[in-house]
């Protein structure tokens, strides 16, 4: 009797598991196994993320960040391991299309105007056109882009199309956002508008959030866990826990977010060496 | 209507050359057999009007639907072959090695399969010479399509049909329309080529081979002016069709 676990331990323990958003198990990623151009591009990774947290992926070019996103997207399938999203194969996570992305370039369609942009996801899962209308006015005057809905993407800078494509992310309300240097081709306040705005969306969806960035600054000032990456092959090197609260203007001046920023810089310098 | 806008500039440089040529040959005044003036090819196109607007009949009826079918059969070679791998590996290489072949040089030939007098081997010689172009070009930008675009489209589960709607062949219009211009003017040209062998006699290839045999250089002019017509026409044509088709694509040229 005392082997066979109690009902009450069985359902936590299931619990437990199907809680975390992501749940990363010994996974690795070898491209080209066999040839002679065969990158290790990731070593085993574990990682856990629970619901509403904030985790961003630093490390140097080439350590495999994007490569640790796509496995979690199921762009691509792990060499070995499992990769779980929402308590579920990462694979039937997409199908499910459980999480939304955004990458470095906007990857808006030029053929279609801002409102088609951010309708595509929706119209993929066939929802109503009024439903979808709906959903986008709510989305541009999130982004504050109500003034550009008839706009093609070519006529937006490139703040604005970016914002289109967060929007576009949000738009299908998922539970999981992925994003990949997202604000890497912004100039630095546009970046620090974007970083705020995106703060708040998560706030108000709480919805889980994996952001991929070069910037030390960046990573402290949104993340709840910075991820510090290192190279050859890909692994994490250290995890740093950061949760600054509520964010706002004075919160780049505050000595806790520097004291963050050089213990991030600290462990990336470890790693870089 | 805006998909007119930007004809005004070439309009006024033909007016000016047609002006030019004319004012020289009446100041130099040479023997008209050698080139003829604006005045004289008009008045040559007058005079065989009925004869000219055959032919030019027959010979557009033998570019547009060689263009046509070129067309079809090179998009639809180019779907085929961005869809599928052994596609690729068996249309890529025979389309490359057709396209070494001087199709041209061809009409001879095809016209002992078709029948000296049927258009049909001058149909198949335009419809050669279109579809590797179009091939070509389409498959380009089915295939060049941004890699996030397409991931974005696998994180939604997009199947590969609704990837290839959405994405690839928008992406691929602007290449198609680049290899249309090409093809409109070429199928023209290969139309009145391929007539100087074969097909049908009232069609403006013969009308040119045998003007000039008989030095009636103005009538030869005539019909070549009646080629250059359906040449402008089609160009004409694919312009307005592609600023239709892609309303978008003005705005990436010129962002304002
Ligand atoms: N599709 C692929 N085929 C082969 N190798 C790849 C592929 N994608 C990534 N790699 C290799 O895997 C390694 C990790 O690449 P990845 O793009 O994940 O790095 P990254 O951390 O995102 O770099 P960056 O900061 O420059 O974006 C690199 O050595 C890269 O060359
Ligand atoms: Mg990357």
């Amino acid at each position: 009797m005392s082997e066979v676990p109690s009902m009450d331990e069985a359902t936590s323990a299931a619990q437990g598991a199907s809680s975390l958003v992501i749940d990363i198990r010994g996974a690795t990623k070898v491209f080209n196994p066999g040839k002679s151009n065969q990158v290790e591009a990731l070593g085993e990774i574990d990682l856990s993320v629970g619901p509403g947290e904030f985790i961003t992926l630093i490390g140097p070019s080439g350590c495999g960040k994007s490569t640790l996103l796509r496995l979690v997207a199921s762009l691509i399938p792990p060499s070995a391991g499992t990769v779980q999203v929402n308590g579920k194969p990462a694979e039937q996570a997409r199908l499910d299309r459980d999480y939304g992305m955004a990458f470095q370039t906007a990857g808006l369609f030029d053929w279609r105007s801002v409102t088609k942009n951010i309708e595509l996801p929706l119209e993929l899962m066939g929802w109503s056109r009024g439903a979808r209308r709906r959903r986008v006015a709510e989305m541009l005057e999130m982004v504050k882009l109500s003034e550009f809905a008839n706009h093609h993407p070519s006529e937006l800078s490139g703040g604005m199309q970016q914002r289109v494509a967060i929007a576009r992310a949000l738009s299908f309300s998922p539970s999981l956002l992925l994003m990949d240097e997202p604000f890497g081709a912004l100039d630095e306040m546009t970046r620090e508008h974007m970083q705020d705005e995106l703060l708040r969306i998560w706030e108000e969806t709480e919805t889980t959030v994996v952001f991929v960035t070069h910037s030390i600054p960046e990573a402290v000032y949104l993340s709840t866990r910075a991820i510090v990456m290192s190279p050859r092959p890909g692994g994490i090197a250290s995890i740093i826990d950061v949760d600054l609260g509520d964010r706002n203007a004075s919160t780049r001046d505050d000595p806790a977010f520097f004291t963050k920023v050089t213990e991030v810089r600290t462990a990336l310098r470890k790693v870089e060496e | 209507m805006n998909a007119l806008k930007g004809f005004s500039a070439p309009i006024v440089t033909g007016v000016v050359l047609l002006g030019l040529w004319e004012g020289v040959l009446a100041l130099l005044d040479p023997k008209g057999f050698v080139l003829p003036a604006p005045s004289e090819i008009v008045g040559a196109l007058i005079d065989n009007w009925d004869a000219v607007f055959q032919g030019a009949r027959i010979t557009g009826f033998v570019a547009v639907s060689g263009l046509i079918a070129g067309i079809i059969l090179g998009i639809l070679a180019a779907l085929l072959v961005t869809r599928f791998r052994t596609a690729n590996e068996t249309i890529t290489p025979l389309a490359v090695a057709v396209n070494a072949i001087p199709i041209i040089a061809l009409a001879p030939i095809f016209n002992n399969w078709f029948g000296l007098t049927s258009p049909r081997s001058n149909q198949a010689i335009v419809v050669a010479l279109v579809f590797f172009p179009i091939f070509i070009n389409t498959t380009r930008g089915l295939s060049q399509v941004d890699r996030s675009q397409i991931e974005l489209m696998e994180s939604y589960a997009a199947s590969r049909s609704r990837i290839t709607r959405e994405v690839r062949i928008p992406n691929a219009m602007p290449f198609f329309f680049t290899a249309l211009k090409l093809a409109a003017s070429l199928a023209v040209i290969a139309a009145i080529v391929a007539e100087y062998f074969g097909g049908r006699q009232d069609a403006l290839g013969p009308m040119i081979t045998q003007s000039a045999g008989l030095t009636r250089y103005d009538d030869a002019w005539a019909a070549v002016l009646a080629g250059t017509a359906i040449g402008a026409v089609l160009y004409f044509a694919v312009i307005v069709l592609e600023r239709v088709a892609m309303p978008w694509n003005s705005l990436v040229r010129n962002p304002k």
